[in-house]
């Protein structure tokens, strides 16, 4: 019997017995809908995470010198110990890696830290407090739609001067222009000087709740107490010279602190690529963990799958005979009950499929998680649809082949 | 039985001649159905029960049979393995010049699509298919094209008078009806045997008098016909008679020895 026999005889069994099927389908539609979500959203969160998250939070072609690695996706209390023995960063490290880099390479210290600040009157909100160089508005490529940035010489003289974010803005002067007012922050005042334009948010959290101040402000010593750096941002003027960068960095680094050859950095580099290795390593446990879940529901769709089927040989049984006796071999009521179980599965993949790249836009719409469709996701839904109504009709079928026509035509 | 009754001495029936020529012997053109010493047996929980114990049966070409015989005889026996169904124990099976008896279930399936046109007591309609549909079934399996398969299941609901009804489910359809769409799924592949298995059996009398009509217009077209059935009067439609007892052919007659024997005429039973 031809495949397109097969399969219009199937869709006919399931036409005609229209809520039986759905019920069957429905396992493996369920199945189908949460695992499309799940792969959605990770990948909807990984392309995020590439395109725009690591320039958000990293920014682009720079690397980051600090005590400790910025991304850790696993590391023992041993190595932590390690890291905390590690000499911190002050002045004197970062103005070593400045005199061994070229001109062409931007370089900001960087403290950050969540502090209140509040005007007087006004109850204190936490904010994303930055203490740090004037190049830092270049590195993050930060836009101004108010006033302006603070400059180096500035940051020479410790201005009390700060660059707060649009939410910041517009939570302390709704409908004023902020510029010239004064912020608290940590308790102590600042000029602001200039609005940054709205950046958005990563992952829920908003990058616009942002209070930037010159490094030399007392904000240093309300991060840090002691006075040190969180990390040193270099930035390359392009890719390629990002490697360059950082072994000057190294060396710079190394012969400042004496340390011998055969002695280990006591200080770390990290990448944007590393946060996008942090990331990856990351997405393959959500997606396990993910698909784990919605795996089991193709499980018991399976099941429920043979079920049916197994209901459906015994209930056919003399349409079995009759068909036998017309001259249908054992591969062609195979193939019938075959057909029959994975367009079956294939229909609930496909309705599965289209509920979640729904649950999927609904989960972006309503929460922070991105989503994206991948289309190698619905190809795998359909594969996953059939192999699941394969693998669940090949018992029923292979009974339904070997019944003997002369008893199949004698039942009732 | 020996080998030099090849030489039979004249006076046998030329069926005695080709059912004792030597087993293995494929017999000529003209013979549909040539059965040498069938046997079947059936181990129905540690008893042996001998359904058949040597049937020779020999049928030409154009004839039309019925056997008949009270139940236990082995009839629906013999049916089931000159349908193909089943397999003898022992003995030769000849189906229009190939040997049936040895072949395996996808043979067998070829075989029953190709050379048997079965019509059974219960119709055995497909309930969810249209009548079309049902008719094109055996083409189906034949591999056969849709829009061929369509003219030519058309064409065999014509010959049974039902062209106008041929969109209708079974449960839309007379008795008769339904008869009528088995006989046309039965004829649609051109088979060697028209195989029918007590077709009258759940029909009234007016409706089995109808389809005898159609039984005997089909004989007379030239298809070969086998009933199996149990009711004499029905029975004596076809134009020879065989009659099975205990597993053997009891007697093997014409019509109308047949209807002598019996007292003649429909009322005999």
């Amino acid at each position: 019997m031809p495949l397109f026999e097969a399969v219009r005889l199937a869709l006919q069994t399931i036409r005609v017995q229209k809520l039986k099927s759905f019920f069957t389908l429905l396992g493996v539609m369920i199945g189908v809908m949460f695992l499309i979500a799940v792969v959605s959203i990770v990948e909807g969160m990984s392309d995020y995470v590439e395109n725009d998250f690591a320039a958000k939070i990293i920014g682009t072609n720079t690397f980051d010198v600090s005590r400790t690695p910025s991304f850790v996706t696993d590391a023992d209390d041993e190595q932590w110990r390690a890291w905390q023995r590690r000499p911190r960063l002050f002045d004197p490290e970062a103005e070593a890696v400045r005199n061994a880099l070229p001109g062409d390479f931007r370089i900001a210290r960087v403290n950050q830290s969540f502090l209140p600040a509040t005007v007087p009157g006004l109850r204190p909100r936490s904010v994303q407090a930055v203490a740090t160089d004037a190049t830092y508005f270049d590195i993050k490529k930060f836009a101004l739609t108010a006033g302006r940035a603070f400059t180096q010489q500035e940051v020479a003289t410790g201005a009390r001067v700060v660059v707060i974010g649009s939410e910041v803005a517009s939570y302390y002067y709704e409908g004023l222009d902020p510029v010239g007012r004064e912020l608290r922050v940590a308790g102590l005042p600042y000029t602001i000087i200039g609005v940054i334009e709205e950046q958005g948010s990563v992952f829920g959290f908003s990058m616009d709740r942002l209070a930037i101040a010159p490094v030399t402000t007392p904000l240093t010593r309300a991060i840090n107490p002691r006075g040190d750096i969180d990390a040193i941002t270099v930035q390359a003027g392009n890719r390629e010279l990002i490697t360059e960068g950082m072994e000057l960095s190294r060396e710079a680094l190394r012969g400042f602190r004496g340390l011998g050859p055969s002695e280990e950095d006591d200080f770390a580099l990290t990448t944007s690529s590393a946060a996008l290795s942090f990331f990856d390593g990351l997405k393959s446990k959500l997606v396990l963990f993910g698909t784990a879940l919605p795996a089991i529901g193709l499980v018991v769709g399976a099941l429920v799958i043979m079920n049916i089927m197994l209901v459906a040989v015994s209930e056919r049984t003399r349409e079995i005979g009759v068909r036998k006796a017309l001259g249908a071999r054992r591969r062609d009521i195979i193939a019938q009950f075959l057909v029959e179980a994975s367009t079956l599965s294939i229909i609930g993949a496909m309705i599965g499929a289209a509920c979640g790249v729904g649950l999927a836009k609904l989960i972006a719409a309503v929460t922070p998680l991105p989503a994206s469709v991948a289309p190698w996701s619905l190809v795998a839904a359909l594969i996953v649809g059939a192999g699941v109504g394969i693998t669940a009709g090949i018992y029923p079928a292979s009974r339904a082949a070997r019944l003997d026509p002369i008893a199949a035509l004698r039942q009732e | 039985m020996s080998p030099d009754l090849m030489d039979a001495p004249a006076g046998t029936t030329p069926e005695r001649q080709v059912v004792m020529a030597a087993v293995g012997q494929a017999p000529s053109a003209e013979w549909v159905i040539v059965t040498r010493g069938l046997t079947r047996e059936y181990d129905m929980g540690g008893e042996i029960v001998r359904a058949l114990r040597g049937v020779d049966l020999a049928v030409k070409r154009n004839e039309y049979v019925a056997i008949m015989g009270p139940s236990g005889s082995g009839k629906s026996t013999l049916m089931n393995i000159v349908g193909c169904l089943d397999t003898p124990n022992e003995g030769e099976y000849w189906l229009n010049g190939q040997l049936v008896s040895t072949m395996q279930d996808d043979a067998l399936a070829r075989v029953r699509n190709k050379e048997i046109g079965f019509v059974f007591q219960t119709f055995n309609l497909l309930p969810r298919a249209s009548a079309l549909a049902n008719v094109e079934l055996p083409l189906v399996y034949a591999g056969v094209p849709a829009a061929e398969r369509k003219r030519r299941a058309m064409e065999a609901l014509e010959k049974v008078q039902l062209g106008q009804r041929v969109h209708h489910r079974p449960n839309e359809l007379s008795g008769g009806q339904r008869q009528r769409v088995a006989i046309a799924r039965a004829l649609v592949n051109d088979p060697s045997i028209l195989l029918a298995d007590e077709p009258t059996g759940n029909l009234d009398s007016n409706t089995s008098e109808e389809i005898m009509k159609v039984f005997e217009h089909l004989a007379d077209s030239g298809q070969t016909v086998i009933m199996v059935t149990h009711e004499p009067d029905i029975a004596s439609h076809a134009r020879r008679v065989v009659v099975l007892r205990d597993g053997r052919i009891a007697s093997d007659e014409t019509k109308a020895q047949f209807a002598a024997r019996i007292g003649a005429g429909p009322t005999a039973h």
